[in-house]
């Protein structure tokens, strides 16, 4: 069995997601944020499109935080993600 | 009633068109630029065209007024991997006519015309307009590059399409291919000023009678076409302002038409703050101004789709400002009352007779005709 990480999602995204406060996503070694997201677009469609676009971009105000840091102040999708990590996914503070 | 606005989405019933029962907000704090009523077969399907700041844009659908509301997983639309785009805004839901049930068109952001024929549910690219040559010279206004209003005649074969900017394209081959078909509306804002398009046209509405004829509102100037648009004349001798977003038709009568003038480009407010519907009976040579109902002194504007009609016989004819309030007439805009008041920016109104639940006197009209 793979190891896994859980992904927290803010209570507006838990209707997208089946009601879940938050998701298992199964990590093989070398996994991403890119591919945690591409684990929860195939897993929760709906959740997937709520967080990236159909080109795949991350949404401009979907941040997510890994270990506390915004993932785009890291390597961007490409930052590296493994078992015991903090994947928090928040709503960035936008409108008016 | 359906109103979406800058916030959220609001509903409103009334069995006589003067009481009205008020529900909402749903969705709120997402945008609703688009709302289609579809009423055919009996059906009482509510779409909307919803955007979050946060999640993106999307369509959902309501068949039992709003109870309940349905996504499609992968969403009802979004563009081919091969185009490189991805859907910003839904800007037009336009079920379709009588005769061809299930089909509801979709005008998007960045400029693209979509079509369903599951009732809105999935929606396939017009590739003939995604395709076409000027794709890359159409622009943007303030708002974002909008494909806004969507027009099809009654036998399905020719389709209008108007665009800010880029102005009217039209398809005589149910939307395999286009031409732009904009002569005689003015882009001022051009270095030449009778372009071949490139035009800010604000939105256009077929007659509801005469086969080819058609009404605009530009930026700056009201126009009509007999000739389904192979050319344009100007109709805003009479109007206090040749600006605005508004253009409805009559359903089913021709020759009557509203609009809701804003002074200018550059001075968007009611004339003198005094917000007015003018409405013409002989398809633009005359106009009347209505007030009756309103306030005394309004400067927010209407936008493009914050006004519609009805399919009752009087037609009912309602709006919503950018101040929340939103107004309706059940006697074709002649007087007005205020159904809600302090609402978020009012985008997009759209109004629908439900079979079975009009009070006697509220006869639905036959199908509406279309150019």
């Amino acid at each position: 069995m793979l190891p896994r990480l859980e992904v927290v999602l803010p209570s507006v995204l838990h209707p997208s997601a089946n009601g879940h406060s938050s998701v298992w996503v199964p990590l093989p070694g070398g996994s991403t944020i890119q591919d945690v997201l591409t684990h929860l677009g195939q897993e929760y469609p709906l959740l997937g499109r709520r967080l990236c676009d159909e080109a795949g971009m991350l949404r401009r105000y979907v941040n997510i935080y890994v270990d506390g840091d915004e993932s785009r102040r890291l390597e961007g999708l490409s930052t590296p993600v493994w078992p015991g990590r903090e994947v928090l996914i928040i709503a960035s503070v936008a409108g008016g | 009633m359906a109103v979406g606005t800058k916030k959220g989405l609001w509903l409103a019933t009334s069995p006589d068109r003067a009481n009205w029962t008020r529900s909402g907000p749903y969705f709120l704090m997402s945008e609703i630029p688009s709302i289609g009523i579809d009423t055919r077969g009996g059906g009482r399907r509510i779409l909307v065209g919803l955007r979050s700041e946060h999640w993106g844009p999307t369509v959902a659908h309501s068949d039992d007024l709003g109870a309940t509301w349905h996504e499609p997983d992968h969403g009802a639309i979004a563009f081919p991997e091969s185009t490189g785009a991805v859907l910003e805004r839904v800007w037009q839901i336009h079920p379709d006519a009588e005769s061809r049930p299930g089909v509801v068109w979709a005008g998007c952001e960045p400029i693209s015309l979509w079509r369903s024929t599951d009732g809105g549910e999935h929606f396939s690219l017009n590739r003939g307009l995604w395709d076409h040559p000027h794709r890359a010279d159409w622009g943007e206004g303030f708002g974002g590059g909008a494909a806004h209003s969507v027009v099809v005649n009654n036998d399905g074969g020719t389709v209008h399409v108007a665009m800010s900017t880029g102005g009217v394209y039209r398809s005589v081959d149910g939307g395999d291919s286009w031409k732009p078909c904009n002569q005689g509306i003015s882009a001022y804002f051009m270095p030449e000023p009778s372009p071949e398009f490139g035009q800010c046209v604000h939105k256009i509405a077929a007659d509801g009678a005469t086969a080819g004829r058609l009404y605009a509102q530009n930026h700056h100037g009201v126009y009509r076409t007999d000739d389904n648009a192979d050319s344009w004349t100007s109709i805003a001798e009479g109007l206090p302002a040749d600006f605005g977003f508004v253009m409805l038709a009559h359903p089913v009568r021709s020759g009557t038409a509203w609009v809701i003038p804003l002074t200018a480009d550059g001075e968007r407010i009611p004339p003198e703050g005094k917000l007015a519907v003018h409405r013409t009976d002989d398809a633009g040579a005359t106009w009347q101004r209505s007030d009756s109902g309103l306030p005394a002194e309004e400067y927010n504007v209407v936008l493009r789709d914050a006004a519609a009609t009805d399919s009752a016989d009087p037609v009912g004819v309602y709006f919503g400002t950018r101040g929340g309030s939103v107004y309706a007439s059940a006697d074709e805009g002649t007087t007005f009352n205020e159904v809600f008041s302090h609402l978020p920016d009012v985008l997009c109104v759209r109004v629908a007779v439900l079979a079975g639940e009009a009070a006697p006197g509220l006869v639905p009209l036959r199908s509406a005709s279309m150019a």
